[in-house]
């Protein structure tokens, strides 16, 4: 005879410290089912955009997410350039260069990022360390580049707003040199540790069907054998301008996923070096004045899968309607078949594996209510959620085990 | 044959307007009923990626368009369905067709008030759960 219980796990997530809901149903370790509760970090962006005008949108879009930030100014600049007669027949050859070499370091801090996490999960603290502390030069190295570590203020349409100097090339490159042994350290470490391998290898597939049929991108659809990347497909920036490689593999599990984004990283460096090297002289902002009436669309690789924003202009000054659909959007649903079938110690790495971004999925709804005024603060947030859990808890003890 | 002459003659007299905005932009619309043929014969068929569909709330009704992206080309093909009903809009759920497609009709379905016919888990995403029913933060016409 068997019980279905319910784990919950979240709201906030074990790993991740961002908020989000996972009922697990499990019979004995195993789990048979899964709910996926989100909304807990609403800011309604998308309704925001439209009382924005073109130039405000591109500083509103990149706060949607601190770690994936110059994806969603950049997603929204090509879909407005998209109204525009599109990005390279807009923006400035050297503005091409920048963008890349932005987003590709963006992906760098991205991916380390995730790694420190998964490795602080398994109980590899010191991967953990060392990720974050080889983070840290390309946190300088956007500094260096745009004056701030998180949210760069780059992006605008028709162009960028700050320039790489000459003599901060070469500085660029020795910190990106400096970074590949550490690289190499990893790709070591995740590649021949056969504890990684037991740990990881066969956890959590989602099967190449699996991944169609729930739409999944970026290193979630190509660990899982579908070779698809925007930068490839539809090139943007300097993409196809310099030469890389698509990493696809099949397994599907979370080594795959492991393994796609560490080669991802040394793709990445070596992106900005030739981007560095090609980068010819001139203008970077084609001082763009009036947007025309239309609709465009525009699509980025983000590091956690392709970014896609969607703009509609009436002629005026700002758009009449933003769409947003961050990666995580689709990537975070496809859980409900990853995690089904494993254990429930398996579980918190198969939902970490997809580097779900909370802030980027919800980014829709309006959270005022002017019956309700109340101006809630980070601890009554939290008191509000573990009260929610406090709740299902008793639900649970009352209902789940007889 | 090219995708864009596969659909025009698969779908033929279904689509209603046909406009390649760019070589990579492609729209088309299609009437409301012909909505499940429609992306079954891309998602099935054609093997076309569902990146995402927007909702849009226009003077006449709402409007949705449904994008799929053409991985191999770098082509967006936008599927622009007019829903002429401002009380009571509703439409055939793609939801029926891949489950990737659940978790943006729950969304429309909030956030604009479309109902989704067939969706086989219509109920709130993102809204928090003392959200006034029947308040659509996403219409022209909301007022917080």
């Amino acid at each position: 005879m068997s019980h279905k219980v319910i784990v919950p796990i979240g709201p906030y997530h074990p790993l991740q410290e961002e908020p989000e809901f996972f009922q697990l149903y499990v019979e004995g370790e195993k789990v048979v089912d899964i709910d996926i509760i989100i909304g807990y970090n609403h800011r309604g962006i998308e309704k925001l955009a439209e009382s924005k005008h073109f130039d405000q949108v591109a500083f509103l879009v990149e706060r949607i997410c601190g770690i994936c930030s110059s994806s969603h100014p950049y997603a929204y600049v090509l879909a407005v350039e998209d109204i525009l007669g599109g990005e390279a027949n807009v923006v400035p050859e050297r503005a091409l260069y920048i963008r890349t070499i932005i987003d590709e370091l963006q992906r760098i801090h991205s991916h380390l990022l995730w790694l420190g996490l998964a490795g602080h999960f398994i109980g590899y603290n010191t991967v953990w360390m060392w990720a974050w502390k080889y983070r840290e030069p390309v946190l300088d190295m956007f500094e260096m580049i745009t004056g701030n570590r998180n949210n760069y203020a780059i992006f605008k349409v028709g162009g960028v707003r700050r320039d790489i100097k000459d003599e901060d090339a070469p500085v660029l490159k020795k910190a990106l040199d400096d970074l590949v042994p550490a690289l190499d350290m990893f790709r070591g470490a995740v590649m021949d540790d056969p504890v990684i391998k037991a740990r990881l290898k066969g956890v959590g597939i989602l099967t190449k069907q699996q991944a169609i049929d729930w739409c999944v991108i970026g290193p979630t659809a190509r660990a899982s054998g579908l070779n698809i990347d925007v930068r490839r497909d539809e090139p943007y920036g300097a993409t196809d301008r310099i030469n890389w490689n698509v990493i696809v593999e099949k397994e599907g599990d979370i080594f795959a996923k492991t393994v796609v984004r560490i080669l991802e990283l040394y793709e990445s460096v070596s992106m900005i070096r030739q981007c560095l090297d090609k980068m010819p002289n001139g203008v970077i902002d084609a001082d763009v004045k009036d947007i025309p009436p239309g609709e465009g669309i525009g699509r980025v690789e983000a590091p956690r899968g392709e970014c896609f924003h969607y703009v509609k202009s009436d002629g005026t000054n700002r758009p009449i309607r933003h769409k947003i659909r961050a990666p995580s959007f689709m990537n975070v649903a496809s859980n409900k078949v990853a995690c089904v079938g494993g254990t429930i110690s398996d579980a918190a790495i198969t939902l970490a594996a997809v580097d779900p971004c909370y802030c980027c999925t919800e980014r829709v709804a309006v959270i005022s209510k002017p019956e309700n005024k109340k101006i809630m603060n980070g601890w009554d947030l939290i008191k509000l959620s573990q009260e929610k859990t406090d709740k299902l808890k008793e639900e649970i003890k009352n209902a789940g085990i007889r | 044959m090219n995708i864009k002459d596969r659909i025009k003659e698969r779908l033929g007299g279904k689509i209603t307007a046909w406009e390649e905005k760019s070589s990579r932009r492609i729209y088309f619309s299609v009437k409301k009923e012909d909505i499940l043929e429609t992306v079954n014969f891309l998602f099935k068929d054609l093997g076309l990626r569902f990146s995402i569909a927007s909702g849009i709330d226009i003077p006449s009704g709402f409007e949705i368009l449904y994008h799929f992206s053409l991985d191999k080309t770098g082509e967006v093909y936008s599927v622009r369905v007019f829903i002429e009903d401002k009380i009571n809009p509703r439409i055939d759920s793609i939801a029926t067709i891949f489950p990737g497609a659940e978790w943006i009709e729950r969304e429309m379905w909030e956030m604009l008030g479309i109902n989704f016919i067939g969706h086989p888990n219509l109920k709130r995403l993102l809204l928090s759960d003392d959200w006034p029913q029947g308040k659509y933060p996403l219409r022209q016409d909301y007022e917080p």
